[in-house]
């Protein structure tokens, strides 16, 4: 049976439906990210969720019981915030039981919990500082601390990790799945950042406009994306202007290249595709494998460190394309003619 | 520029002299009750005044009420105004700022026509009563330095997520309130407090015509039938005052945790 269950959810504020038809299904332990741009509703479906918002349509279950209209204080549910949200007037152990202390916990179950849960955000030494006296990633680990003292049933994060600076926002995303994982928490976690996404969650949901428009693994979102929406919001992606030649052999014209794809084509003769590629299946020279071959004109170049990042024009159109740096290969001069190649199945055709 | 700045001075000196003349004049007159010499004879006659104490406890007594029925209604309503209500806010700002405009005498014959023996609600039939009158007349007419005292305080905080954080952990309204959101405005309640203590302790015109024995008639009493123990009381009712302006700043400086926000 899955953890949490939320089945054609709807939110509507006044007229603007910001949640529309959304159903997911989440596994016991599963670590799930939120994923979508600025206002697709991530924060609300989160809401909704904790039993801050009250859904307009649709149903919400945890465990198997419905709690669509139970009080957010009798869900046991967990929440981080990204403000951090700890109580200014309470030390940080206090912090921590705040959850026991309000269900009425004996005092040492409370002590000893406070302990375990201090150590296991790696700051058993700071509980009886005060909030204003942590940096932002600590008082983001108290917080984190303080939800899952309660043992709650499902972990609910917020863009926990946006207010802090990026080095502590990657160690800290580790940590936090880490933890997931030892707890074996069902976990929501919101995101606007897709490396973020990407990088720590089982399944991740990419929203946009109050719709789930793709729910899959990371590699599944990141290769296989199921909308024109999908594969722009999520990495770099290069699209070329193609027409359909030949829909029965999967010939596309971009430009003066014919290009082969490895299936057939379901659009007619004619119509025009958008051809996408991410920068990194595409190689400057010929490769082995690589089927099709672009010739184009250096336009810029940006030298990583571990990345050579290429701009080229093909075909009176722009794209980019990432190779690893090696000593011997310098980067190529700036208006040179080069050829670009990559392989026909690693081409993704989006209708519009 | 120069002259800028000696004007300024002028005008501080000018102000200071306006605001410390009389007082000094005051306190000088107090000390004069003996011949030739000063002493504090109207401080001990006035001390020695049984009513003095009477009345001055009495009033003490009332202002405690009143501090804590007006933080009772006060921060649960200001709190929910800015959680669930903040387009109210405008509204209820207006409402609490109306003791300022409406005179106490207004108020308290609203109160005698409402409350008298022959109406629904009897409240000046008793002395309990009365005094019950009496102390929600000072909880209204300290409502608006209560209201923008706690509602500064909740500025301070993020009162909508501290809400949902401690809802999360399984907190209901009575446990939000006296356990996140209170302790931190108490800062703001107490300086409201003193304030509140201050005006009761002067208030002259609810509890004369009330006819309750609080210690502003008395000063009052005292003014029309002595020559020295009124100046001698001005000085202890300022006093009071100024002790209560200085515990404002000592416990907003002395508080642990508010020097971190922001
Ligand atoms: N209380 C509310 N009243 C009216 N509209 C709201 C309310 N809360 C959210 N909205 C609207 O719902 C939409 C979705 O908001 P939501 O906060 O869920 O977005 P989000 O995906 O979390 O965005 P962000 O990444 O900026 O946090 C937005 O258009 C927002 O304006
Ligand atoms: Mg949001």
């Amino acid at each position: 049976m899955a953890s949490l269950e939320i089945e054609h959810l709807e939110k509507s504020f006044g007229a603007n439906r910001v949640v529309k038809d959304f159903n997911l299904s989440i596994e016991e332990g599963e670590f799930i990210s939120l994923l979508g741009p600025s206002g697709c509703g991530k924060t609300t479906v989160l809401r909704m969720v904790a039993g801050f918002e009250s859904p307009s349509g649709g149903a919400i279950r945890i465990g198997g019981q419905d709690v669509t209209h139970l009080g957010a204080n009798q869900r046991n549910i967990g929440m981080v915030f990204q403000a951090y949200a700890l109580f200014p007037n309470l030390t940080v152990a206090q912090n921590v039981g705040f959850g026991l202390r309000v269900a009425k916990r004996p005092r040492a179950e409370i002590k000893a919990r406070v302990t375990e849960m201090l150590e296991l955000i790696g700051l058993p030494d700071l509980g009886n500082r005060y909030p204003f006296q942590l940096s932002g990633g600590q008082q983001q680990r108290v917080a984190l601390a303080r939800a899952l003292a309660i043992q709650p049933r499902v972990l609910l994060l917020d863009e926990p990790l946006s207010a802090l600076d990026a080095k502590i926002r990657v160690s800290l995303r580790e940590e936090i799945r880490d933890i997931q994982r030892r707890l074996g928490i069902t976990t929501i976690f919101v995101t606007h950042d897709q490396e973020e996404a990407l990088s720590i969650s089982d399944r991740v949901v990419v929203m946009n406009g109050g719709v789930a428009e793709q729910i899959g693994a990371p590699f599944e979102i990141y290769n296989q994306p199921k909308t024109r929406f999908v594969a722009q919001f999520v990495g770099t992606l290069n699209a070329l202007e193609a027409e359909v030649a030949d829909p029965e052999r999967g010939a596309l014209r971009v430009g003066s290249t014919e290009v082969i794809l490895s299936e057939p084509v379901t659009a007619g003769q004619g119509t025009p595709v958008t051809l996408a590629a991410r920068p990194e299946v595409l190689a400057l020279g010929r490769r082995e494998g690589n089927d099709t071959v672009f010739t184009g004109r250096i336009v810029e170049t940006h030298f990583l460190g571990s990345i050579l990042r290429v701009r080229m024009e093909v075909e009176g159109q722009l794209i980019a394309l990432d190779t690893f740096n090696r000593p011997g290969n310098p980067p190529p001069k700036v208006g040179t003619e080069a050829e670009v190649s990559v392989a026909s199945r690693d081409l993704l055709v989006l209708a519009d | 520029m120069k002259s800028k700045k000696l004007w300024s001075w002028l005008a501080l000196a000018f102000g200071a002299l306006y605001f410390a003349l009389p007082l000094l004049g005051t306190l000088e007159f107090s000390l004069r009750a003996r011949r030739g010499v000063y002493s504090l004879d109207a401080y001990r006659s006035v001390l020695a005044d049984p009513q003095f104490r009477e009345t001055f406890s009495y009033s003490v007594v009332m202002a405690i009420f009143t501090i804590l029925v007006g933080a009772l209604i006060v921060v649960p309503t200001a709190y929910w105004v800015r959680l669930k209500l903040p387009h109210w806010r405008p509204v209820v700002e207006f409402i609490t700022l109306l003791p300022l405009v409406i005179p106490p005498i207004v108020i308290v014959f609203g109160y005698i026509r409402l409350y008298n023996t022959s109406s629904i609600l009897p409240l000046t039939g008793t002395t309990t009563g009365t005094n019950l009158l009496l102390m929600l007349g000072y909880a209204t007419l300290s409502l608006p330095y209560m209201y923008r005292a706690v509602d500064t305080g909740l500025r301070t905080i993020d009162v909508g997520t501290l809400t949902e954080a401690a809802q999360s952990l399984g907190a209901g309204w009575s446990t939000i309130l006296a356990r996140v959101i209170l302790p931190n405005v108490l800062v703001a309640v107490l300086s409201g407090a003193f304030i509140t203590f201050a005006i009761v302790i002067g208030e002259f015109v609810l509890a004369s015509l009330l006819n309750r024995p609080a210690f502003g008639p008395y000063m009052q009493l005292t003014g029309a039938n002595k020559a020295y123990e009124p100046a001698a009381l001005a000085v202890i009712a300022f006093s009071i005052t100024w002790i209560c302006m200085g515990l404002i700043q000592l416990v907003t400086r002395f508080s642990k945790h508010t020097n971190a926000k922001r």
